[in-house]
């Protein structure tokens, strides 16, 4: 889920796309310095991360940080705030630009005192010597960041960092906790109309009919817009937008394309287009030691972003230029596939990003901006604010992809895996902006002059994609693992957080259980008797200890169990361990995880990350899936698709293992794998009985019980 | 019909001109500014547009104006004093940093003001359970109970 990654980078960080200095940061008279990031604040706190490594390194204090909202026309393009990148990217090229410009001021400073730098003491921006002084403020110029980042510029050493590695509060948690206006649903521009668009909740080729006789009275209504098969209203009032677009509903009828399979995963096995051996091991000797062979398929269903907000977005057309709010994750390349839509010129288009609610991937917000942007074009130059509602999202934002999954393993006399195969059948996992011919962008497939729907693609390894750490992190002789790609998309999917490593780390993880107790070893010893790698080694240590995994006492209906992974088998360690109840429905007690992203720079954000990551993937493994019927998603409400309660949430209990010297990774997407995998593993240590198809819900245990016996 | 009408929203007596059958939630919203009370999903399924009606948490989503004429209404606006001063909740919500991206952050505030209205010394499962019909998607649930315990304790002091 990168855009970064595709290419290896010559600079580090995102310098090579955006070398100047004065693309990174800029010194103000007032005492203020603005950091400039193409990364987007998406609820996981990144804009307080990036300014701690922005004070750090020019030795100031966070408050004089001001962090800017990424802009088209001011911001560096750093691609997609996805990936679990942020850090390394943007704060990586952030610290050095920062360290540069200190460099400089310093150098200015010294030249206006007519002192050397060295005779110079510095606190906070303030530069004195022998009863003389000036500072930052004073020296600021903006001629002298007119030039490229040094790369080689020294930084400060961790170990005397005072901002970075502290816990710093999230800087834009005041505002959402007084209930201030914050989020680009609670923008109003003057004479702004609100717009929604007309769909069904299913793939459609165009209205068949559509009766507006009755609409077109509603007082309040601005306009009606058609282009083909999009339809929208623009209102005065946001609840006659609302009203209207549930009227015109009613009356229209639509082609309906693409009828759906009724057995996902057994249509995903036998639709597959392109086949990938992703690794390939072998150790003949080490074969010949087989002695048991085990195999076990898994799946995982459609999941859905299901943030609490649906998606939004403004848009103004004010002399052939548009203007977009919108909470993209990539707003460079919202602005390539809109002017795609739309006919324009890039250089016609600014989109500024504004804080939406959580974001988990790819969802509506993209999309939200081309609505707004085609209904901007009927609004004769005034504002129109799109606002989807609930059902237009669980509608036509995009899934979290269904996987299938088939695994084999032998094991050899001593409880040795000695070969390992691993096979999984998905959609691609991106169809984001920017990375198609045509626009990714839902309305522009449906307009009079239509666009041809892309296919969601992989993105490649070492990061993949569907294939996200299906390379075991193991040490087994003999392996071979497998992509079965299926290009033909029956629910349009996605990037979702953490994209195949969920069902892989499931899957791996699950299979592992097997096998140890095929084995008749303990999970952990197990484990461990396969990973040489010691940071992975160290957090299942460090997750066994303090959940006291070795003095588990058993009792009837409970069970433990972990699962472990290295996030993208490059970045982030996690293990985790989970203690859960079955009686009718799965109830999980206790989460411990133990994380390794090395440096960490905001510890309580770190914190907060993988707790949220815990819960949240407790949720899609014991209760969510998207619902199809013949025709398209079927859940299209909370009470189709349930997702974890207060009263259902675990305690969660985050160690973190700091190492300051070894490099920040991404904290965002490390724990869902190990999660459902220590969930399932803890479900059928109690029962007694594997559960392989997700979710682990009541029905999906009967069937197992029943498959049993 | 649009017709002139009468809310108490946060002590104060507002004047609108709105159908009566519109939800209470865009008249909070757009008519008086008040954007805290957030819009999820239009049937009271999920708290993120909670106010106090009557000191009762409920949906605005889900409440037209004539159900709420005459009656007193709290937004998450309203929790803190007059001069900006934060509720109690408020400012144990800062010191947990119980949030991650804050949508659903009103809807809570609300549910737990009223819990501590009428259970100034809840325990965490009357928390939880009080917090039910709000959902949290970011997975920040559990700072936000031990938020609510906090406010409690510091309220009792």
């Amino acid at each position: 889920m990168n855009t970064v990654a595709e290419s290896p980078l010559k600079r580090p960080g995102s310098l090579e796309r955006n070398p100047k200095l004065a693309q990174w940061l800029r010194v103000h008279r007032d005492g203020a310095v603005s950091i400039f990031s193409g990364k987007v604040e998406i609820g996981q706190g990144i804009s307080t991360a990036l300014a701690q490594i922005a004070a750090e390194e020019l030795g100031i204090t966070l408050e004089r940080i001001r962090m800017v909202a990424a802009d088209t026309a001011v911001s560096p393009d750093e691609g997609v705030t996805s990936g679990s990148l942020s850090v390394q990217d943007s704060g990586d090229a952030l610290r050095r630009a920062c360290a540069q410009a200190r460099t400089l001021l310093l150098k200015s400073a010294a030249a206006r005192l007519g002192v050397s730098v060295r005779d110079l003491q510095v606190a906070d921006g303030t530069v004195r010597t022998a009863g003389r002084s000036t500072s930052f403020w004073e020296c600021a110029d903006d001629a002298l960041f007119d030039c490229e980042v040094d790369e080689t510029a020294a930084l400060r050493s961790p170990r005397d960092y005072q901002v970075v590695g502290k816990p710093a509060p999230r800087r834009d948690l005041p505002d959402k906790i007084a209930g201030r206006p914050r989020f680009i649903q609670d923008i109003t521009l003057p004479g702004m109309l609100y717009g929604r668009v007309v769909r069904p909740s299913y793939n459609f080729a165009g209205p068949v009919s559509l009766d507006d006789s009755k609409i077109k009275s509603m007082p309040g209504l601005a306009a009606i817009v058609r282009d083909g098969g999009f339809v929208g209203v623009l209102a005065e009032r946001e609840d006659v937008a609302i009203s209207a677009q549930r009227a015109l509903r009613l009356t229209a009828s639509w082609r309906e394309v693409d009828a759906l399979p009724r057995d996902v995963h057994a249509w995903l096995k036998e639709h597959a287009a392109e086949h990938h051996v992703i690794s390939e091991k072998e150790n003949a000797d080490a074969k010949s030691r087989a002695a048991k062979v085990l195999e076990a398929s898994y799946t995982k269903p459609y999941i859905s972003h299901a943030s609490i907000g649906p998606s939004c977005a403004i848009a103004r057309i004010d002399d052939g230029k548009l203007m977009v709010w919108s909470h993209s994750q990539g707003i460079f390349n919202l602005r390539r596939d809109l002017a795609l839509a739309l006919g324009m010129r890039e250089d016609a288009i600014v989109v500024r990003h504004a804080e939406g609610a959580g974001c988990y991937g790819h969802n509506g917000a993209d999309d939200a901006a081309l609505d707004a942007a085609l209904l901007a074009r009927a609004a004769g130059g005034r504002p129109v604010q799109v606002q989807w509602m609930r059902d237009d999202e669980f509608a036509w934002a995009p899934c979290g992809p269904a996987m299938a999954l088939s695994l084999r393993a032998a094991l050899d006399p001593h409880g040795d895996i000695v070969d390992w195969e691993h096979e999984l059948w998905s959609n691609g996992h991106s169809s984001r902006p920017g990375r198609s011919q045509g626009p990714a962008l839902a309305a522009a497939w449906h307009l009079a002059r239509p666009h041809e729907r892309p296919s969601a693609i992989n993105l490649p390894l070492p990061a993949g994609a569907a294939d996200r750490n299906a390379i075991p992190i193991y040490d087994f002789p003999n392996q071979r693992v497998v992509n079965h790609y299926v290009h033909e998309m029956p629910v349009r999917t996605s990037a979702l957080r953490s994209l195949g490593a969920y069902a892989n780390v499931f899957a791996i993880e699950s299979f592992m259980d097997e096998l140890a107790q095929a084995a008749e070893i303990d999970a952990i010893a197990f484990r461990l008797r396969h990973l040489k790698d010691p940071r992975g080694r160290a957090v299942i240590d460090a997750a066994a200890r303090r959940a006291g995994w070795s003095t588990w006492k058993p009792v009837e209906g409970r069970g433990h169990g972990i699962g472990f992974a290295k996030y993208k088998n490059l970045g982030a360690y996690c293990a985790a361990i989970a203690e859960v109840e079955v009686e009718r429905e799965v109830r999980v007690n206790r989460l411990v995880l133990a994380v390794d992203v090395g440096l960490v720079i905001n510890p309580d954000g770190v914190i907060n990350q993988i707790e949220g990551g815990a819960i949240q993937s407790t949720s899609w493994t014991l209760k969510e899936e998207v619902k199809l019927d013949a025709r398209g998603i079927a859940s299209l409400d909370w009470e189709h698709y349930p997702v974890l309660k207060f009263s259902e949430v675990p305690v969660v209990e985050v160690e973190l293992l700091d190492h300051p010297e070894l490099p920040a990774a991404g904290a965002g997407e490390a724990a869902q794998g190990p999660t459902a995998a220590a969930i399932a593993n803890a479900v059928a240590h109690a029962l007694g009985l594997r559960v392989r198809d997700l979710p682990l819900t009541h029905e999906r245990i009967a069937v197992a019980i029943s498959q049993s016996t | 019909m649009a017709e002139r009408l009468q809310l108490t929203v946060n002590g104060a007596e507002s004047e609108l001109e709105a159908s009566s059958d519109t939800a209470l939630l865009y008249a909070l919203r757009n008519d008086l500014g008040l954007k805290g009370t957030r819009f999820g999903c239009g049937s009271g399924q999920c708290g993120a547009c909670f106010v106090l009606i009557d000191g009762y948490p409920a949906p605005a989503c889900d409440t037209p104006l004539w159900a709420a004429a005459g009656k007193r209404i709290t937004t998450v606006e309203g929790l803190s004093k007059g001069g900006g001063e934060l509720h109690p909740l408020q400012h144990a919500f800062l010191a947990e940093q119980a949030a991650q991206c804050g949508y659903c952050t009103s809807g809570i505030l609300i549910s737990a003001a009223a819990l501590l209205a009428r259970n100034p010394r809840p325990t965490e499962s009357e928390v939880r359970a009080a917090l039910d019909r709000n959902l949290c998607r970011c997975g920040s649930h559990n700072r936000m109970v031990r938020a609510v315990l906090r406010a409690a304790s510091e309220i009792a002091l």
